[in-house]
């Protein structure tokens, strides 16, 4: 690691530049250009999953201390719910594909594949869309209800804004991809959007079990 | 799995796993939790379950959709770094939870002393009128 670190900038900058595109060494260095955007993504992910990891604490830490804690499956729908988790499992397993497909240079089938992906996470939008439509104008429920819908409602719209996000960053590829911008070089640039979805795939699973299921 | 790629080297060849049966996996696991979740178990038995279940999915989707396990070791231990944080989080809410509990198994306990409170603001004497101390503790248990 400490060899890594000094030597880092030169090699690095050198195999940044197109001319040197061949540059190969055996030289140990923690950051290359090809690592660097999916460190810079793990490191993200590593704050974003202490952020979500502490609002499940503090929602097990009301729920345990509050009496009249509601059954969830009372108010929510889990057949629902299980479709969405189901959805964003599909896509998660497209989205592989897709970063298969790219690596492989078989573009109309990395184009498909993130369509798909991104088709799931505007399907997971809409159940969720539906599902808020239906707590908030039907029965009543708001952040300032109880307990229960604020843990609810801050949980669940925290990971729909990661999913908005993530349906947008892979719009923007897919974009990209249309427009030829996308070849087997930028498979990185996939792999990285990728962990992110994937992500969000994990908290999922976590929030259904946590808020939905128990 | 240990491949022969030299650390901080990119691998020429990317190990695709077997994602079909990945997808499957998880597929299932999701099914087997609402089987869990509708068999009307024993409660501690259940959330046991399913928390087990939802972790069996959560290292699956880490392992191998976002490629952990073929990546250096040191990727692990970075991505493994906020359960620690999340355990030091988790005790700091302790204290939290126990005066909470506190308050659930002496539940008529407090009731009581609120009323007695309220009775007293108003004016009365909080140990006359229509309020009858609970005796003994853990009432609410």
């Amino acid at each position: 690691m400490s060899e890594g670190s000094m030597t880092v900038g030169t090699p690095a900058l050198q195999a940044a530049s197109p001319e040197h595109g061949g540059f190969e060494e055996a030289v140990e260095t923690p950051l290359t250009p090809d690592s660097r955007g999916k460190l810079g993504m793990w490191i993200f992910l590593v704050g974003d999953a202490t952020t979500f990891g502490t609002a499940i604490a503090a929602y097990a830490a009301l729920r345990i201390g509050n009496v009249n804690w509601p059954v969830p499956s009372t108010i929510l729908g889990i057949p629902a719910t299980a479709l969405m988790t189901f959805i964003l499992i599909c896509s998660s397993m497209t989205m592989v594909q897709g970063l298969a497909a790219i690596r492989q240079g078989r573009q109309a089938a990395f184009r498909a594949f993130l369509f798909l992906t991104i088709l799931g996470g505007l399907l997971f939008l809409g159940l969720q869309a539906r599902e808020w439509h239906h707590l908030i104008f039907e029965r009543g429920l708001s952040i300032k209800t109880s307990l229960f819908s604020a843990t609810f409602f801050l949980l669940t719209g925290f990971h729909g804004c990661h999913v908005i996000a993530g349906v947008l960053l892979l719009s923007v590829l897919l974009i990209r991809g249309l427009f030829g911008g996308l070849g087997a070089a930028q498979a990185r640039t996939v792999e990285v959007a990728g962990l992110y979805w994937h992500f969000v795939d994990l908290v999922w699973i976590l929030i259904f079990t946590f808020v939905y299921l128990i | 799995m240990e491949q022969a790629i030299a650390p901080g080297q990119v691998p020429a060849e990317y190990i695709e796993p077997n994602y079909l049966a990945i997808w499957l996996y998880l597929a299932v696991l999701t099914a087997l939790e609402l089987l869990v979740v509708y068999a009307r178990l024993d409660k501690a038995l259940m959330i046991g379950l399913l928390i087990g279940l939802a972790w069996a999915k959560v290292a699956m989707v880490a392992m191998y959709f976002m490629h952990l396990r073929f990546e250096r070791r040191g990727m692990l231990v970075v991505a493994l770094s906020p359960l620690l944080l999340i355990v030091v989080m988790v005790t700091a809410m302790v204290p939290d939870v126990s005066t909470r509990d506190y308050a659930r198994r002496h539940s008529g306990e407090v009731a009581w002393m609120v009323q007695a409170v309220a009775h007293n603001l108003q004016g009365g004497n909080p140990n006359s009128v229509g309020l009858s101390k609970p005796q003994g503790n853990g009432a609410g248990r």
